[in-house]
């Protein structure tokens, strides 16, 4: 098992272009959102590193970009890092599939489509998972609803 | 041209596929789940679950409420393992705030979560046994739950959804009979958990049943992040409480126990030795339960620091994470969860493939799902 | 082997030379039939209702629990009570579904368990009809209830219902062999397919102790062929409800419903009552060779006694298979009878044939 700067290493050798902030309970990699799929195929078939279970995918809506979360575990290391990637198109967000490396990333995806309604490039089957079609996106920071949703 | 319509539609016909709607009101589906299981005879082709019947909303209502109150929330997701559910989000805001919580809660904490998982397991065993034919396992295991779960309303004043836990510790002091009761009921089921074996394990139909169906692969369970008693069945390695110990787990000597036969019957026999492995932690912990006190000093409002935090917990079922992104105020600014049921869910039209009808009851059941969890 | 069992037909004889002091002949025989199927209808009804009761309280205590005790003393009215809201309940007409075969179907199934019901020996002397093909009669009769599963999973024009439907119709018609050989074995050692000649034959002792080892072996297959003749136990696929809700009787209610559900039941009672009669001697006490002194006290119980409590042990053994087993599979069921029960039963006959041939029976 890698500890945090050793990793970080072999990532700055692997990806330049990812960026590590300080003072994080993890260690986080913030890569370029179009870039993420080779990164992420490049940190799976590594074997130091040797990320092949993708723990969650999820995304954050900071009012002025969407942040796309992955957190990537190893089977064989057991060492644990938060794979970021930034996206500031709030009109139409696209990004990358992961799906031809994880399975399981297909139905993150769909659950991250379906509630802030991000985009993702070479998924095999883009449908909403729990909402219906014309819903909107419900866990976007600017999400109303007026008969569901009573503001305080 | 009338002719050739109707050539048309009776040779697509042919080819059209034998949908069947499993569900959402089903008896052996636990939940409100919807299969759409495409057949050819008695053969599964492909199925597609559809989920979203009991979606809550739960991460959004995180987003208005305050951590203590979050609590009660997650009791609802997976309200088979409540009181995991309930201490991964404890644990999140203990580490963000960088409180630490005093020996004795975490021994009672550890002790909880076991008595829970021995809980679920017993239910998940009563409904594997109704959903393949055996009606009298369900009464059973039912039986010998009612002990577990007298002995949780008796400290807490809920059988299922306690919610005991707060962040800090626990919200008052467990009964003063809870040890000998505890003690008692390890005793009561070691007696009983052999007759489990005799009425379904050594049966050659039961084994029949599960031997060889529902085969998943190592690198399938990886692959789909299937976590739990459904990925040890598989021979992989995944217990939490073994690669990143919380609560009282690092004072105690317990195995993870791992199958090879990546089938119903290992799925099986893993939780069914889940249920000593669980005895066995409760008994090095019950006498040597610390005094003390039973909370540490927490401030009447909890804000945590703005940052982004995680805690990964096992619960019955799998891998439950929570990721929190807080601004320091006192709601979360998002709260993920990472459940492990999502995850297990979604391999059952790998592995269900190309057996029976009746087979895929059987995996569904060695899956343990319960659906709420799935839909948060 | 003379028996001085009370012989019920000096009962019957006295009231048949009471009608014939009161009318024509003709009008006689008319009357006898009336009266004997008021009897059968009055016995179904009350037999079945008392299964569906019995079986709730097997259950109940194989399960650790008490079952109905609330409606009536030890809850005995509850079947009643069940009955008259079946009665009430509203049938549902099914669009698109085919009418006349769909209100067909529950009838043929309840018409067909009557006919092997008449044929069988309750008590020495009460037998409604003694054909000479006795055994062949009932098991053809009750084969064609499967022809009712098929029409009523066809006939509901519902996925579920068909599926269900054609598993019943597979089982049924694969496990007929494995009945029909063990029956057979009886035959070769009584020499007759009569009923009542068969339990005469077995005066001196019932043929599961003088057919020793291929009399046990034929029992067994029996037992086994039975429970999935009538859809019931480990082999209730067809009508297993975590699986396809209710497979063939899904979409019925009410009345229809009842039958089916009373011609489960009955069918169970006619199995046993058969592998009681042709295996454990009918209504024929336990008698061991020529131990004269013990045959007469085994007499003094009547023949009716022995008849029911034979046939209710087997009753309680299918019941016991229940609720203890899982289902088998489909497919796994099909294995079971054609390459295990099917060559055990053919080698069964074999053997008998050549134990019979050499007379190493009693």
């Amino acid at each position: 098992m890698l500890n945090k700067e050793e990793i970080s290493e072999i990532i700055r050798t692997l990806v330049p272009e990812a960026v590590f902030p300080e003072g994080t309970q993890l260690l986080e990699v913030i890569v370029p959102a179009e870039k993420i799929f080779p990164i992420a195929e490049q940190l799976k078939t590594d074997s130091r590193l040797a990320f092949d279970y993708l723990i969650s995918q999820t995304a954050v809506d900071f009012v002025s970009k969407f942040t796309v979360v992955c957190h990537l575990d190893s089977t064989q290391f057991r060492h644990l890092i938060v794979l970021k990637a930034e996206l500031v198109d709030r009109e139409n967000p696209a990004i990358d599939s992961l799906t031809a490396l994880y399975p399981t990333a297909e139905f993150f995806e769909r659950e991250i489509f379906d509630l802030f309604g991000i985009r993702f490039n070479n998924h095999p089957n883009l449908k909403r998972l729990f909402l219906e079609d014309n819903y909107g996106y419900p866990l976007r920071k600017d999400f109303r609803d007026e008969v569901n949703i009573i503001e305080r | 041209m009338m002719s050739e319509e109707i050539i048309k539609d009776v040779i697509v016909g042919e080819n059209e596929d034998y949908i069947i709607n499993m569900g959402p009101q089903h008896p052996s589906t636990h939940g409100v789940l919807r299969l759409e299981v495409c057949l050819k005879g008695e053969t599964v082709k492909y199925l597609i679950p559809h989920i979203g019947y009991i979606h809550r909303g739960i991460e959004k209502m995180c987003e208005a409420i305050t951590y203590p109150q979050i609590i009660h929330l997650t009791d609802r997701m997976d309200y088979l393992s409540a009181h995991i559910n309930n201490e991964a989000v404890c644990m999140v805001v203990e580490d963000a705030m960088q409180i630490e919580v005093p020996e004795r809660v975490k021994y009672i904490r550890t002790i909880l979560d076991e008595l829970n998982r021995i809980a679920s397991h017993q239910l998940w065993w009563c409904a594997f046994g109704m959903d393949l034919g055996a009606l009298t396992s369900f009464f059973y295991g039912l039986r010998d739950r009612e002990y577990i779960l007298d002995i949780f309303e008796e400290s807490f004043g809920s059988r299922l959804l306690h919610s005991f836990v707060a962040p800090g510790g626990l919200m008052h002091d467990v009964h003063p009979n809870f040890q000998k009761r505890t003690k008692e009921f390890i005793k009561y089921f070691k007696t009983k958990l052999p007759e489990y074996d005799q009425l379904l394990t050594g049966n050659i139909i039961f084994q029949n049943r599960a031997k060889g169906i529902g085969l998943m692969s190592r690198e399938t369970a990886i692959g789909y992040g299937v976590t739990g008693p459904s990925g040890r069945g598989s021979n992989l390695a995944c217990d939490v409480r073994k690669i990143a110990p919380y609560g009282a787990y690092d004072k105690v000597q317990f195995n993870e126990i791992l199958e090879t036969g990546c089938d119903v019957f290992a799925r099986y026999q893993v939780r069914m030795a889940e249920m000593w492995e669980s005895m066995s932690i409760i008994e090095q912990l019950i006498d040597n339960i610390p005094e003390g006190e039973f909370t540490a000093k927490m401030k009447p409002i909890i804000k945590l620091p703005a940052g982004e935090y995680y805690r990964r917990v096992e619960t019955a079922r799998g891998e439950l994470s929570v990721y929190v992104v807080s601004d320091g105020n006192k709601s979360p600014y998002r709260m993920k969860f990472r459940t492990p049921n999502f995850s297990n869910l979604f391999v059952m039209n790998e592995i269900a493939s190309g057996y029976k009808i009746a087979d895929l009851i059987a995996i569904s059941g060695s899956l343990d799902l319960v659906i709420p969890d799935i839909d948060r | 082997m003379s028996s001085n069992i009370y012989d019920f037909s000096t009962l019957t004889g006295s009231i048949h030379t009471w009608l014939t002091g009161m009318m024509s002949s003709g009008w006689v025989i008319f009357t006898e039939m009336v009266l004997v199927g008021l009897v059968f209808l009055l016995m179904y009804a009350l037999l079945g209702l008392f299964l569906v009761y019995l079986e709730r309280k097997v259950c109940a205590i194989m399960q650790n629990r008490v079952g109905p005790n609330r409606v009536g003393p030890w809850g005995l009215l509850q079947t009643i009570a069940d009955l008259i809201k079946l009665l009430l309940k509203e049938l549902i007409p099914i669009r698109k579904s085919d009418p006349l075969l769909f209100n067909l179907a529950p009838f043929i199934v309840i018409i067909c368990s009557f006919l092997a019901m008449a044929a069988l020996p309750y008590a020495k002397g009460l037998q409604a009809i003694d054909f000479n093909i006795g055994v062949f009669y009932v098991m053809a009769v009750s084969s064609l209830s499967v022809v009712g599963i098929l029409l009523a999973g066809w006939s509901s024009n519902s996925k579920y219902s068909l599926i269900g439907a054609m598993r019943s119709g597979a089982q049924i018609v694969s496990y007929e062999l494995s009945v029909g050989l063990s029956l057979l074995a009886i035959v070769v050692f009584s020499g007759s397919m009569q009923l009542s000649v068969i339990i005469e034959s077995q005066a001196n002792g019932w043929w599961i102790f003088k057919g020793h080892i291929p009399a046990f072996i034929a029992f067994v297959v029996f037992l086994i062929a039975s429970t999935a003749e009538i859809n019931r136990g480990p082999f209730d696929l067809a009508e297993a409800e975590s699986e396809l809700t209710a497979g063939f009787h899904t979409e019925y209610s009410g009345i229809k419903f009842a039958f089916f559900f009373l011609a489960e039941y009955m069918n169970m009672f006619i199995v046993s009552a058969l592998g009681a009669t042709v295996f454990l001697g009918g209504w024929m006490p336990f008698h061991v060779g020529n131990w004269e002194g013990f045959n007469q006290i085994m007499d003094y119980i009547p023949s009716v006694v022995w008849f029911f409590s034979k046939t209710f042990f087997l009753i309680l053994i299918i019941m016991w298979f229940k609720w203890t087993f899982p289902r088998l599979r489909i497919d796994q069921l099909l294995t079971l009878e054609w390459k295990y029960l099917l060559p055990i039963s053919l080698f069964n006959i074999v053997l008998i044939a050549f134990i019979v041939l050499m007379g190493w029976h009693f």
